[in-house]
């Protein structure tokens, strides 16, 4: 059962990921791939990484497609139509994705008894048997993240603070005006058709 | 189709008036319930965030801004490394060797608690301000 709704699912993943190559319209390709980042996450749930799939969801399908929303409302939401198709382009796309099929040759298949998790049983077993005395949270993933790897998670935490600065000083933020301190309309209110408003902007 | 600022997104502002606290509690329940259930602070600081980003989506960013300046963000994404590596910092204070939780408390296993709690509240304060910034960061450029 679970193996027909890995296919469904990966199934649905190849037609969203055509589907966003075809699109022209740049809003309906956003919206695709946040349809594909929650697919994608179903698909996590279902190999009962839930943990992951969380992630996938909040930030795949969530935040990272208002961000392309964003992104969009610098530009315009046609894509220029090209007169000539590059063979050069479809070449090196053709062998990359050749390279990257023939690479997971190698790698085991899902739940394979030879992946690099069951041939060390010392860390998997080690992990499974042993946090619940030594670390104690319930969730293995939390005890690995935080605990056995708290190293790793302070360095993907200054990542995360690393793309902030990036963002911070690539596009800066406005400083702060006055009128960002007291709205001049009473909360709840509309705000003034001249303000910063993003939804009406796309509706427009 | 130009709607007069009153009649713009009446339903969508009532609704996200409705959906915001409920937002940013189940924020801080994958937050805080981390260590027995699915999530943590990557999650929950993208959950959080994206309360602020649908006030900012519905009421503009004005309005938003006011909440939630860019110098609080600023001050929320260097707070919460610093909160992470200082946990790290009081271990070996402890005597135990960084991000060794076992030497916060009497109990080793009541140490990791503290210690995995510093940490992903770290995580979580750096992941809302730094998503926040960037909506703010596309948002305000235009």
């Amino acid at each position: 059962m679970d193996t027909f709704i890995i296919i469904v699912l990966l199934t649905f993943l190849a037609i969203i990921a055509i589907g966003i190559i075809v699109l022209r319209d740049l809003l309906g390709a956003v919206i695709l791939l946040g349809a594909y980042s929650l697919t994608a996450a179903s698909a996590f749930v279902v190999m009962d990484a839930v943990d992951v799939a969380f992630t996938e969801a909040a930030v795949g399908s969530g935040v990272s497609t208002i961000l392309f929303l964003g992104a969009l409302s610098f530009t315009k939401h046609e894509q220029k139509p090209r007169g000539h198709d590059s063979w050069l382009a479809l070449v090196f796309v053709v062998v990359t994705g050749g390279l990257l099929i023939y690479g997971t040759l190698d790698m085991p298949h899902f739940g394979s008894a030879i992946s690099a998790a069951q041939t060390h049983p010392d860390l998997a077993v080690r992990f499974l048997e042993q946090s619940g005395a030594e670390v104690g949270p319930p969730n293995i993933v939390t005890s690995v993240l935080a605990s056995y790897r708290g190293y790793d998670t302070l360095g993907e935490t200054l990542v995360v603070f690393a793309a902030g600065v990036a963002v911070l000083s690539l596009l800066g933020l406005k400083r702060r005006r006055p009128e960002d301190d007291a709205p001049e309309h009473a909360p709840g209110d509309t705000p003034a058709p001249d303000s910063d408003d993003f939804l009406a902007e796309r509706a427009e | 189709m130009k709607l007069y600022p009153r009649q713009r997104h009446r339903v969508l502002q009532v609704v996200t008036k409705l959906v915001i606290p409920f937002v940013l509690m189940f924020g801080l329940y994958v937050q805080f319930h981390g260590d027995y259930g699915p999530g943590g602070g990557f999650q929950a600081g993208v959950i959080f965030a994206s309360a602020f980003i649908l006030h900012g989506l519905i009421f503009g960013l004005q309005r938003t801004r006011a909440v939630l300046s860019p110098t609080v963000l600023r001050f929320m994404m260097a707070s919460g490394v610093l909160l992470y590596a200082g946990t790290g910092l009081v271990t070996m204070l402890f005597g135990g060797t960084l991000l060794d939780y076992d030497v916060l408390a009497h109990d080793p296993l009541h140490g990791q608690h503290w210690g995995i709690f510093a940490v992903e509240l770290g995580v979580g304060i750096t992941v809302t301000a730094v998503m926040v910034t960037l909506f703010y960061g596309f948002a305000s450029k235009r």
